[in-house]
């Protein structure tokens, strides 16, 4: 069984996933950081494809793309560092990154490495609805890649439902009408509508990203949804960390707390 | 003719012809590959662009504003020395002469009156050269609307006299500082702006880039510049049609203006000047034709200039406006079925045919549209072919780059 549908089955609160830049802050550093994730005690790894021009992507997590592409990180030597992740990692692994590169690398082969190597799902976020049904649904589904969408305060109703259907991973809410890392705290405003999404029972669970760094933001999050995704704030802890292992475990730690 | 014969022919000749389909695309390339949180935006802009840009009231304003504001229509000028110099019938299409010194207001005041209709406060833009940043600025002004405009913190530096125009016309200049701190990263950050800021603003794209329905909603602001050829030319030649029209190509609007209501008169050739930098092969160029393969870039599937790995590499070009990485869709397009021939200008021979054109005709014209004059040397015409070069900009902006470049 795919590892998000049996951690979502066996998992339904309180939910943590990792958002980090593979390559980053060393190119070498993007397996023991999965590790330490894992170790740390969350429940999904997101491992970022740097790329040239994120443009979802605050201050934090661009400078991460840019250093691990002037590290040499590229799609080819992200698969070569993974071949072999399932002999230390167990988590689901989700790879986050703009369609650009993975269509030069070609989405069939793409997908078929993806699940070779034991990747669980996909974020793609300038991968838009329309485009993912009519020309690469059909290859995720064969290799088995769960597809996850963004949601955001302005969606409507109405697509919020169509992106429920056609989404079989879990629905990524972006909390905050932000880029990554723009926002911190969660306002009321951002209740509101994490409590009109919920009220609309979806079927897929829902994780709350954008905003969320710390203990509170992250238990306040997860009353609202199935749990929280971190990105630029894991960023900033591992930035100019000495000891990675250590650093990582303690922040994730304080988080889930 | 068999029925299965007819529709070959048919769908042959639709496959030929220039126009969107209903998904964005023009042939393989288009599209909007944006993120979820600017859906809506686009959407608010799809479905209603077409239907507010045809209602009179629209129609009205724009048109009366192209007239009294921007000073058209723009001469359709006869060149005559420099007719004679290349043994062709040679018309300058005279854009240089629009309010603001170029071609790029054409779309910022249909863009302002349409960000009006959809009720937006606020409006963002991007610049390379500081020209649409201008255009924009301009429009707001007289609009009376909150403009931020980004540029790269690079072109900053080396367009500061469009900086400082920009200022006193009331917006606010935000650096880029990512990458290469030039046109593609300050389109980035527009972009991210404007998926903070989703439901009160406005993003003037100033070229035929971006996701749908940027591309066709501003080469439709831009096609009153070959509407005007048109008639110009009946008036001048007793014909519409040029055997020839050319235009530089950047991200392509001021071609795709001249180009437009030609896109499908298959007898006019269409010439597209790319910048060539210091030359395709150095490293150093931004002629994305010959470099570039299909990708996608800001919102659209089109040709741009990348690494194997799918970064997108920077470019170079003399001219700030040129130095963009990708090309317009529609242009991706017409080179794909051999529509427009593209051609690609070295730093220098732009440099220099700036020179000759300020010589021969007295026009000083911008760096971006000096690549347009060169390709006279590049491609093949024959001795009284009707040539009509869109003289997209002037040249005031460039002095720096003329005076550092020195070789008059």
């Amino acid at each position: 069984m795919n590892r998000i549908e049996n951690l979502f089955q066996t998992k339904k609160e309180q939910v943590l996933s990792i958002y980090f830049t593979a390559g980053f802050p060393k190119l070498e550093d993007t397996l023991p950081i999965m590790q330490a994730i894992e170790s740390a005690g969350a429940d999904i790894i997101e491992v970022g494809v740097p790329y040239s021009d994120p443009i979802a992507d605050g201050p934090t997590i661009q400078d991460s793309n840019q250093i691990a592409l002037d590290n040499g990180m590229s799609l080819k030597k992200l698969f070569e560092q993974l071949q072999d992740m399932r002999q230390i990692v167990s988590l689901p692994v989700v790879l986050m990154g703009y369609l650009n590169p993975i269509i030069q690398y070609g989405m069939e082969a793409f997908c078929k490495k993806c699940q070779e190597i034991g990747v669980d799902g996909l974020i793609l976020p300038d991968l838009p609805m329309q485009q993912y049904l009519d020309e690469f649904k059909e290859i995720f589904d064969r290799y088995d890649l769960r597809n996850t969408f963004l949601i955001s305060p302005q969606t409507s109703e109405k697509r919020i439902r169509e992106i429920d259907t056609h989404s079989n991973g879990f629905i990524y809410m972006v909390s905050a009408h932000s880029i990554t890392g723009a926002r911190t705290g969660i306002s009321e405003e951002q209740i509101a509508y994490f409590q009109r999404v919920e009220a609309m029972n979806l079927i897929n669970p829902r994780l709350i990203g954008f905003g969320i760094s710390d203990s509170e933001t992250f238990t306040t999050a997860s009353k609202y949804g199935n749990g929280a995704i971190i990105g630029s704030a894991f960023i900033k802890k591992i930035k100019d960390s000495q000891d990675l292992k250590s650093d990582i475990e303690s922040y994730i730690r304080s988080v889930i707390h | 003719m068999p029925k299965s014969q007819i529709s070959n022919l048919t769908s042959h000749i639709l496959n030929k012809m220039i126009k969107i389909d209903e998904k964005g695309f023009y042939g393989k390339f288009g599209g909007a590959y944006i993120p979820e949180m600017l859906h809506p935006n686009i959407e608010e802009l799809r479905e209603n662009y077409e239907q507010i840009m045809a209602t009179p009231e629209f129609q009205k304003e724009f048109r009366g504003l192209l007239k009294d504001f921007v000073g058209r229509p723009t001469p359709l000028y006869f060149a005559s020395r420099l007719s004679e110099k290349y043994g062709a019938k040679i018309y300058l299409k005279r854009e240089d002469l629009c309010h603001t010194g170029a071609h790029k207001v054409n779309n910022t005041v249909g863009q302002i009156i349409m960000a009006k209709k959809l009720g937006k406060k606020r409006i963002i833009a991007e610049t390379g050269a500081g020209q649409h940043g201008v255009a924009t600025a301009t429009v707001c002004a007289l609009m009376g609307m909150d403009c931020t405009i980004y540029m790269g913190a690079v072109d900053i530096q080396r367009q500061r006299p469009n900086v400082e125009r920009m200022k006193i016309l009331g917006a606010k200049v935000v650096p880029a500082t990512s990458g290469s701190q030039t046109l593609k990263d300050a389109t980035n950050e527009a972009m991210r702006q404007w998926i903070n800021n989703p439901v009160d603003t406005h993003y003037i794209i100033g070229s035929v880039v971006g996701p749908h329905p940027y591309p066709e909603m501003v080469a439709r602001f831009q096609s009153v510049i070959s509407e005007e050829i048109k008639w110009q030319l009946k008036e001048k030649e007793g014909t519409e049609n040029p055997d020839i029209i050319i235009a530089c190509v950047g991200g392509g609007s001021n071609a795709a203006g001249a180009f437009f209501h030609y896109y499908n008169v298959p007898q006019v050739r269409l010439v597209a000047a790319e910048a060539a930098g210091l030359g395709v092969t150095s490293g150093k160029s931004a002629a994305t034709t010959v470099l570039g393969t299909s990708g996608i870039l800001h919102g659209s599937k089109t040709l741009l200039m990348q690494t194997e790995d799918g970064q997108v590499v920077e470019p170079h070009s003399i001219s700030a406006g040129l130095d963009y990485p990708g090309i317009g869709p529609v242009h991706a397009h017409l080179f794909d079925i051999g529509r427009a021939e593209f051609v690609a200008v070295e730093d220098e021979d732009a440099m220099k045919a700036g020179i000759q054109l300020s010589r021969t005709e007295g026009i000083i014209p911008a760096i971006e549209t000096a690549h347009a004059i060169h390709a006279l040397n590049l491609i093949e015409y024959s001795k009284d072919d009707i040539i009509v070069i869109n003289l997209s900009g002037r040249g005031d902006k460039d002095l720096d780059t003329y005076i550092k470049w020195g070789g008059y």
